[in-house]
């Protein structure tokens, strides 16, 4: 061990910034979510105004979710894991890395306000229009940049998993955001533009990106931060290297294809729908291959589950993940789809993976984060950890629970015959029979929202250095008499 | 670098490797992930051969069972169609009012046209045919085209003020223009008119829009403002008002009518479904005979 090599001064300011960013951007992204769940369940909350309506708040919040909550912490993480795994500071130093953090927030307030004032080329989870797209570029590239050329120079003689899929994230991000924006501005001046392909190659090419958006931004970045935060909260070696190197090649090869399960029984060759359905299914076991490292790392040390909240959050995640990574598959299934698709279902399973996977990961880095960045002994609260632990979880269980039955109810009662041969119901009872789920899940939100403020209270006041007086997380009178 | 060493807890040994103090432990791939992985490549190997799946150079393997989506929906249309045929062959060959008349096609009438009409009518006319303000009531006996089956099944064919060539069309003239009647002329009549269902409350101008409604009114309404279906024109006489019942309701549609419209449904639904929702419209509440 050479202990003795002086530890090189990292630049964390920069990180510090994406820290506070992704806190800002998710307090506003749930806060927007409540908004159009209430909006469903009440429409007139929509106000009669084309800049509230549901339509456009839509894309806010999903945009202000992912990419302003998901994509700071992504990037802010990715910076301050690469420093330590390489014992280097970032490559271009703290400027270049503060204009891929001004540039980041510049492109999602240029996103937002165009979804407000009706900018939108209108595919999902990639609505901004040509200008700010190519402001993105830039900014990606430069992020590449920074996360590649720290690598490169390295003192470490391996490069870490969690860099691996970083590396993944980053680079097919950019490969995705590029294909899929191939457009052609009507005017020099004016926000609009035309996608290059037509029809069903447009829609093709439209689900390639949204798919591995999911694989590569929401699965493989946060594996990058999974893989780093929970061997470090739970102080245990990595569960198994062998898994890591062929799960990672793995979801790398399998998941480009499998975009075309959201185009199941549309005008989509017969033979593109065969290939994304069972691509999805061989993709089960390589993206349980990080869950499976994500919760054995932590044998030998699960008695700290009682009593670090920290590390529950972490490894609930993961939890949640393989249980998303598995409800993927199965509705890839062309008969299960004929059922899910359209439905709510389809929204549950996606909460389940945003709210249970990505945030509670998110909010277990930020913890992590917070008092290593402002050079604090310990979180202000622990207790406080707590009780957002309880209102995420709850939350999270009452959305997608509601989403399961509304989603399966939907799809039932639109496929439901009569005696004669004729449809049971119409579209709109269909509706009128949702309205109770999406009350029950716009409650979730809330409870989730609530969680969300405790976090940002318990984190300025860490950042602030002050600690609440207050007992310690109890072990269970068991284990610490018998530990003694 | 870090040595190989073994864990105390796993018994495992280590890479060797050591980034920011993690280490990472050699254990072998467990064997049940390893087999599930191989069990889910050869379904999808399995999958492969049966169903259409890798493109080639000039089109895509066909699959060993010659299974296509669209045959499959032919198939299933096909067999609905078959399926049908009990009574679709009788709805084509009788009239609107014919079918009503037998019972066994009533049910078949009733049960399509129910859902027929929430996915297409519902939307502006209401649940059941309830009415929403400016789309008129179906539940009740107040016919603007006429209720009898026939009439119905006429209006959804045709439309009102539609592109249709053959839309029920009628329009009231603008009274409220220069060369029509005079503010108060219009205050006058729409006291008389308030009086036929007993809501006037100026006798004296009542009794002046008498005059006014013969000269003016009465050609399309009707001597008595029955309404005339063949126009379109409302019976004005039984409180039912379409675009409201005050009187400053009802002196602007005199001065400036509305004219709402309803699209010709022929062309986007088949015959079948428009007798099948006009028998349903007519048996809401008010159908006649």
């Amino acid at each position: 061990m050479n202990q003795a090599i002086a530890m090189p001064t990292y630049d964390d300011e920069v990180v510090k910034k994406f820290v506070i960013a992704a806190s800002f951007w998710g307090i506003v992204g749930f806060l927007v979510g409540i908004t159009i769940a209430f909006q469903l369940a009440y429409p007139i909350l929509n106000l009669d105004l084309e800049w509230t309506s549901f339509g456009r708040l839509r894309p806010v919040h999903t945009s202000a979710v992912i990419f302003a909550f998901g994509g700071n912490i992504l990037i802010g993480s990715s910076l301050y894991i690469v420093q330590r795994t390489c014992r280097v500071p970032l490559f271009g130093g703290p400027k270049l890395a503060n204009m891929v953090f001004w540039g980041y927030q510049i492109f999602i307030v240029l996103a937002a306000s165009g979804y407000v004032l009706g900018v939108t080329q209108s595919k999902e989870y990639a609505e901004p229009e040509w200008y700010t797209d190519i402001w993105l570029t830039v900014i990606w590239v430069m992020y590449l940049v920074v996360f590649a050329g720290t690598l490169i120079k390295r003192k470490e003689s391996h490069i870490y998993v969690a860099n691996w899929f970083f590396l993944a994230f980053i680079i097919t991000v950019a490969l995705l955001h590029i294909g899929n924006n191939v457009a052609l501005p009507v005017s020099w001046f004016g926000a609009k533009s035309y996608i290059a392909w037509a029809g069903v190659r447009d829609a093709m090419t439209q689900w390639w990106y949204g798919h591995n958006a999911v694989g590569f931004f929401l699965t493989a970045g946060f594996l990058g931060m999974m893989y780093y935060f929970i061997p470090k909260q739970a102080q245990r070696p990595v569960y198994s290297y062998r898994l890591s190197v062929i799960h990672f090649w793995a979801i790398t090869f399998l998941y480009i294809w499998a975009g075309p399960h959201h185009l199941h029984y549309t005008a989509l060759p017969d033979w593109a729908q065969t290939l994304g359905m069972t691509f999805s299914i061989m993709l089960w076991m390589p993206s349980w291959g990080g869950m499976i490292n994500g919760i054995m790392t932590l044998s030998g040390a699960w008695d700290k589950l009682r009593t670090d909240p920290v590390l529950r959050f972490l490894v609930t995640s993961v939890g949640f993940y393989g249980m998303s990574t598995f409800e993927g598959p199965l509705m890839a299934i062309k008969v299960v789809n004929s059922l899910s698709h359209y439905t709510d279902w389809t929204i549950g399973h996606v909460h389940s993976g945003a709210l249970g996977w990505n945030a509670l990961v998110s909010f277990g880095a930020l913890y992590y984060l917070v008092p290593k960045l402002w050079n604090r002994e310990r979180l202000y609260s622990l207790r406080l950890v707590n009780l957002h632990f309880w209102f995420a979880t709850m939350g999270i269980v009452l959305y997608i629970t509601a989403m399961w039955i509304s989603g399966i109810m939907q799809g039932l009662m639109w496929r439901t015959y009569d005696s004669l041969g004729f449809l049971q119901y119409s579209f709109i009872e269909s509706v009128e029979a949702m309205h109770p789920y999406y009350v029950i899940r716009a409650v979730g939100g809330v409870l989730f929202l609530v969680g969300a403020i405790i976090m940002v209270y318990n984190l300025w006041m860490t950042a602030k250095g002050r600690t609440r007086d207050e007992a310690p997380i109890a072990l269970a009178p068991s284990a610490s008499s018998a530990g003694n | 670098m870090a040595e190989i060493e073994k864990d105390a807890v796993s018994g495992r040994e280590t890479t060797g490797h050591e980034w920011d103090g993690i280490k990472e432990l050699n254990t072998p791939l467990p064997r049940w992930w390893l087999y599930t992985f191989y069990v889910c490549i050869l379904w999808s190997v399995g999958y492969w051969i049966v169903y259409p799946a890798w493109p080639t150079l000039s089109g895509y393997t066909k699959g060993v069972i010659g299974y296509s989506s669209r045959g499959e929906l032919r198939k299933e249309l096909a067999a609905r169609d078959k399926s049908r045929t009990v009574w679709t062959d009788r709805f084509s060959a009788l009239s609107v009012g014919g079918i009503a008349k037998d019972s066994e096609l009533l049910n078949y009438a009733m049960a399509g046209g129910r859902v027929i009409f929430a996915e297409n009518c519902a939307p502006c006319h209401g649940a059941s045919g309830s009415g929403n303000a400016s789309y008129p009531v179906l539940a009740d006996d107040d016919w603007l085209w006429g209720g009898t089956v026939g009439d119905i099944y006429t209006t959804i064919n045709y439309g009102i003020r539609s592109t249709h060539d053959d839309t029920r069309l009628g329009e009231m003239p603008n009274f409220g223009d220069e060369d029509m009647l005079a503010k108060a002329q219009i205050s006058d009549v729409t006291e008389y008119v308030l009086s036929l269902s007993g809501n006037s409350s100026d006798r004296d101008a009542a009794m002046r829009g008498t005059e006014i409604f013969a000269e003016e009114c009465s050609s399309c309404h009707g001597e008595s403002a029955e309404g005339v279906q063949d126009m379109g024109a409302p019976r004005l006489s039984d409180g039912i008002w379409l675009y409201g019942n005050s009187k400053e309701k009802i002196m602007s549609q005199i001065s400036t009518p509305k004219h709402g419209s309803m699209p010709a449904w022929n062309g986007r639904l088949d015959d079948i479904s428009i007798k099948q929702v006009s028998i349903y419209v007519h048996s809401l509440g008010g159908g006649q005979q």
